[in-house]
C-alpha cells in the first residue's frame, strides 16, 4: 500500500478529505452522502478530460483544445438529437467520441508530421474548433426543449446509488490506469515523455506517440461533448469556455510534471476532485465564484512550488557524514 | 583464439553532415568472443559509427554484413532485432522509470489477448539478468536513485534482456570508479565466453591493452590500420591515430610564483564539500583531481558564488571578500569556466563575439546603446589571442567543433581580465591537437601573471600542467602535493581510497 500510495497522493488525499471536513463544520450537510455524490458527479467531466490531458502532458505536449473540441461535439451531437431523436443516445456518445477523436488526431498529426510545438498547434486548433461551433450553429442554441427526453436523463440514471455519469468516468480511471501500466502504449508514452533520446533509442517513435495521446485526449473530449450538452441541457458557441485550464491546473496539482514523463493516475483523479470539491465547497459557505479562481489559481501555484521542491529533494550528496545524517 | 571469419562487418561506408565528412569509406570487422578496440581522435568518427551501426543514422553508401549476410538497418528497431546494441557513452536511460522497466523499455514481455504487459515475468527476468552480471541491484529501484556505475550495469542487462550478439560500448568508463571499471571488465569477459563480438571505444590505453583483442584506428572519419593488439605497442597506436608522434604534449613553463592571490579556508557545505583550505600564488597553475562526484566542481561553484550554501572565508589579495553571486566573483577577479560547456560555457544560438561580450556589455554600451562595433573590436582581440577558428566572429558558436567552443567560452572570460581563472575539466571532450592549444594557453596565462585552477580527471594533464595538486575523494581534500612530489600512484591512490600512501 505505501508503495502504491506515494507521498504526493496521500498529501493530496488527506487534503481533500480535511478541506471537506473543515466545510462540513459550516454546512454539515456539505458530507452527507447524496451531496458526495453529487460532487463527484459534479467533477466527473473535470476527471475524465484530465486524464487525457495527463497522457499529453507526459509526452511534455499539451493540449489547449479540449474545451473547445468538447464544445464542437457537445453542439453536433445536441443538433443531431434535435433533428433526429430516433437515434439512439450510445450512437451519440460513440458518434461525439469518435469525431473528439478525429480533432485530437488533428492535432496530433499537426504535432507529428509538421513538428510544430503543440501549445502553438492547439492554440490555434481551440480557436478553429470554437469558430467551427459558430459555423456550424449560426451562433443559435440548442435547448433542453429540443433535446430527447433520454438524451438528457440517461447519464442521471442512477445506478447502485450513482449516477451513470459517474460510473463512466469511474470506468474511464480503470481503463486509463490498465492502460497506463499494463498496455504497451501507455507504458511506451511515459518512457518517451521521460526520456526522448533515450526513448528513440530504444526504437520507440516519439511523435506517434505523441500523436497517440492527442487521439486519446480528443476521444475523452468528445466523449464529454455529449455528457457537457445532457448536463447542462444546453449546447452554445461558448459551452465550457476556459475549462482547458481547469483540465491542466488539475494535472498539475495532482502532480503531473509539465516537463513531461512524471505523474500517476491516481494522482491526476486527486487533482481533479481536488479543484471539484473547491468548486463546490465555496458557494457553499458562501464565498463569491471570483474567489474561486484566485483560490485555484494560487493552489496550482503551490502545486508547482510543491513539485519542484520534491524534485530538489535528489540532488547527489557527496559527503560520507552527510549521507548518515540523511539516511 | 584467433578467428578468422569476421562476424559482423562493415565495407566502404560513407556518412556525410553538412560540411564534414565524419565517415569516409571507412571499414571494421568484428570477430565472434573478441573484443575490438576503436580507436581514434574526438572528431575521428567513432559516435557517428557507432550510431551507423545501430541504425540510428543511414550511411550514404557502404554495406553492412551479419554472418556474411548484407544487412539494412533502416532503424533502432531493426538493429535490436538483430541482436545489435550499444551502451551509449552518457548512459541514454529513463531516470523516472525502474530498472525493470529500463531493462524491457521497446520490447516488453506481454501475454494474453489484450497483450497485457507481464510485469510479474519481467521482473523476475531482470532480476535474473542483474544476478547473471552480479550487480546487487534491486529491479524495483527507480533508476534516478543509481549511480552513474550502476546506470552502466543497467544499461548491460538491457543489452542482455535480447541475446545480443554485437555489443558495442561507447566509452564506458570514462566516468566509473576503479572499482567500477574493473566490474565492467568482467562482464566484458562474461560476454566474450557467451560468443558475443565487442566493440569497446575508449581514449584510455591501459584499458585497451588490457581488454582488447583487436584494435581498428580511424583518423578524421577515415580508416587507418586495424590489426591483433599484441603485436602493436602504445607508441605505434598514438602514432596511427595522430599521423605523427606526439612528443611535448604538456608544454609546462615554470613561472616564479608571485604574492598570495586567492585564499579559501575552511570552505564547507552541507552535503557537498567540508572543511577545504588551500591558497593560490599569482602565476600558479592548482590542479585539483579527484573522481568524478568527488565534490570539485561543487567547491569551485562555491567559489564562483553559484552555491548558496558554502560556508567559510574567502579573501583575495588579503582582503576577505564575500561572493554571493556570480556578479559578485567577477567582480573579484574569479571567473570560473564550467564542465558542462554547452549548457553552461555558451549560448550557443549566439554568435561568437556576442559570446564573448557578454559578460560585459556595460563596457561598450556608451550613452545607452549597445555599440556592436565596439563589442565586435573587443571580441576580435581575444578570439585572435585564443586563436579559435572560425570564418569570422560572426559565426554561431554551435557551427564550431568542441575544442573552438571551449576556446570562445574561455576568450569570454579573459576579456574580462581576471586574476583567478577556474577551468572545470577543460579539456574534457575536445581533440588533442585543441588540447595542446589550451594547455599552451595556460602556461602563457600564468607567465602573463594570471593565477589558474584546473579541475580536471586526467592523470595526465593535471601531472603535466600544475604546480600543486589537491587531491579530493568524497568531498574532502585528501592530501596536497608539489609537483616534485607527484607519482602516478600516490595522486590515484590517493583519489580512490581516500588515504594518503607514503610514496
Amino acid at each position: 500500500m505505501k508503495t502504491l500510495f506515494k507521498q504526493r497522493e496521500a498529501l493530496l488525499s488527506i487534503l481533500i478529505v480535511v478541506m471537506t471536513l473543515a466545510v462540513a463544520t459550516i454546512t454539515a450537510d456539505f458530507i452527507s452522502l447524496a451531496n458526495l455524490v453529487i460532487v463527484y458527479n459534479d467533477t466527473a467531466i473535470l476527471i475524465i478530460l484530465a486524464l487525457g490531458q495527463m497522457l499529453v502532458i507526459i509526452t511534455r505536449c499539451i493540449d489547449l483544445s479540449v474545451a473547445a473540441n468538447l464544445a464542437f461535439t457537445a453542439m453536433v451531437v445536441s443538433m443531431l438529437n434535435s433533428q433526429f431523436p430516433e437515434i439512439p443516445v450510445v450512437f451519440l456518445l460513440i458518434i461525439g467520441a469518435l469525431l473528439g477523436m478525429c480533432l485530437g488526431m488533428i492535432n496530433g498529426l499537426l504535432v507529428w508530421k509538421l513538428g510544430i510545438p503543440a501549445i502553438v498547434v492547439t492554440l490555434g486548433t481551440m480557436s478553429i474548433y470554437r469558430g467551427a461551433v459558430f459555423l456550424l450553429s449560426d451562433g443559435k442554441w440548442v435547448n433542453a426543449h429540443e433535446m430527447s427526453e433520454s438524451f438528457i436523463d440517461i447519464p442521471r440514471y442512477v445506478l447502485l446509488g450513482l449516477p451513470l455519469m459517474a460510473w463512466l468516468s469511474i470506468l474511464m480511471i480503470a481503463v486509463m490506469y490498465y492502460f497506463s501500466r499494463y498496455q504497451r502504449t501507455g507504458r511506451e508514452i511515459f518512457a518517451a515523455g521521460n526520456s526522448p533520446v533515450a526513448a528513440f533509442y530504444c526504437g520507440m517513435d516519439v511523435g506517434k506517440l505523441q500523436f497517440k495521446a492527442f487521439t486519446i485526449s480528443g476521444l475523452l473530449a468528445g466523449l464529454c461533448g455529449y455528457l457537457w450538452a445532457s448536463r447542462y441541457a444546453v449546447a452554445y458557441v461558448d459551452v465550457a469556455a476556459g475549462f482547458e485550464l481547469q483540465v491542466i491546473a488539475a494535472c498539475v496539482i495532482g502532480g503531473i510534471s509539465i516537463m513531461g514523463g512524471v505523474g500517476t493516475v491516481l494522482g491526476c483523479v486527486l487533482g481533479a476532485l481536488f479543484l471539484g470539491v473547491i468548486n463546490n465547497a465555496l458557494p457553499v459557505i458562501g464565498i463569491s465564484p471570483f474567489w474561486q479562481m484566485a483560490i485555484s489559481g494560487a493552489v496550482i501555484v503551490i502545486a508547482v512550488v510543491v513539485n519542484t521542491r520534491a524534485e530538489q529533494g535528489h540532488t547527489r550528496i557527496i559527503l560520507k557524514k552527510a549521507t548518515l545524517k540523511a539516511a | 583464439m584467433t578467428q578468422s571469419t569476421p562476424f559482423f562487418s562493415l565495407r566502404g561506408i560513407c556518412k556525410s553532415f553538412p560540411g564534414v565528412k565524419a565517415l569516409d569509406d571507412v571499414q571494421l570487422d568484428l570477430y565472434p568472443g573478441e573484443v575490438t578496440a576503436l580507436i581514434g581522435e574526438n572528431g575521428a568518427g567513432k559516435s557517428t559509427l557507432v550510431k551507423t551501426v545501430t541504425g540510428i543514422y543511414q550511411p550514404e553508401s557502404g554495406q553492412l554484413m551479419l554472418e556474411g549476410e548484407p544487412l539494412i538497418l533502416s532503424s533502432p528497431d531493426k538493429a535490436r532485432e538483430h541482436g545489435i546494441t550499444a551502451i551509449h557513452q552518457e548512459t541514454v536511460l529513463f531516470d523516472e522509470l525502474s530498472v525493470t522497466e529500463n531493462i524491457f523499455a521497446g520490447h516488453y514481455l506481454r501475454k494474453g489477448f489484450f497483450s497485457t504487459l507481464d510485469w510479474p515475468t519481467m521482473h523476475k527476468r531482470a532480476q535474473q539478468i542483474l544476478e547473471s552480471i552480479d550487480a546487487p541491484l534491486s529491479a524495483n529501484t527507480l533508476l534516478k536513485h543509481l549511480s552513474i556505475g550502476q546506470r552502466h550495469m543497467v544499461a548491460i542487462a538491457r543489452a542482455l534482456s535480447f541475446d545480443a550478439r554485437v555489443v558495442i560500448l561507447d566509452e564506458p568508463t570514462a566516468a566509473l570508479s576503479h572499482h567500477e571499471t574493473q566490474e565492467l571488465y568482467a562482464i566484458v569477459n562474461k560476454l566474450k565466453q557467451a560468443g558475443c563480438a565487442i566493440l569497446f571505444i575508449s581514449h584510455k590505453f591501459d584499458e585497451i591493452f588490457s581488454i582488447a583483442d583487436r584494435f581498428t584506428v580511424f583518423r578524421d572519419g577515415k580508416y587507418i590500420d586495424s590489426g591483433v593488439i599484441s603485436e602493436v605497442d602504445e607508441s605505434q597506436l598514438v602514432k596511427m591515430m595522430v599521423g605523427r608522434s606526439v612528443d611535448q604534449i604538456y608544454p609546462k613553463v615554470t613561472v616564479a610564483l608571485g604574492e598570495e592571490v586567492l585564499k579559501a579556508e575552511n570552505l564547507s557545505h552541507p552535503t557537498e564539500f567540508d572543511d577545504i583550505s588551500f591558497s593560490l600564488k599569482r602565476g600558479e597553475i592548482l590542479g585539483f583531481y579527484g573522481l568524478v562526484g568527488a565534490g570539485r566542481t561543487e567547491l569551485m561553484q562555491g567559489l564562483f558564488g553559484v552555491n548558496e550554501l558554502m560556508t567559510g572565508r574567502v579573501s583575495i589579495e588579503g582582503q576577505t571578500v564575500s561572493i554571493k553571486s556570480p556578479a559578485q566573483a567577477i567582480a573579484q577577479g574569479i571567473v570560473y569556466v564550467p564542465e558542462e560547456r554547452q549548457a553552461q560555457g555558451a549560448i550557443l544560438d549566439l554568435p561568437i563575439y556576442q559570446n564573448i561580450g557578454l559578460p560585459q556589455l556595460s563596457k561598450v554600451n556608451t550613452n545607452g546603446w549597445l555599440s556592436n562595433y565596439a563589442e565586435y573590436q573587443m571580441a576580435d582581440k581575444f578570439a585572435h589571442r585564443l586563436s579559435v577558428k572560425a570564418p569570422n566572429w560572426l559565426e554561431k558558436v554551435e557551427n564550431l567543433s568542441g575544442g573552438n567552443q571551449q576556446k570562445v567560452v574561455i576568450a569570454k572570460w579573459l576579456a574580462t581580465l581576471p586574476k583567478v581563472l577556474i577551468l572545470d575539466e577543460p579539456t574534457k571532450g575536445i581533440d588533442i591537437g585543441s588540447k595542446a592549444a589550451v594547455h599552451a594557453f595556460m602556461s602563457e596565462l600564468v607567465e602573463q601573471g594570471l593565477s589558474v585552477i584546473m579541475v580536471s580527471s586526467e592523470l595526465p594533464e593535471v601531472m603535466g600542467m600544475a604546480d600543486r595538486i589537491i587531491v579530493m575523494h568524497e568531498g574532502l581534500n585528501v592530501c596536497q602535493l608539489n609537483r616534485d612530489e607527484f607519482t602516478a600512484e600516490r595522486i590515484v591512490s590517493a583519489a580512490t581510497n581516500g588515504r594518503q600512501e607514503s610514496a
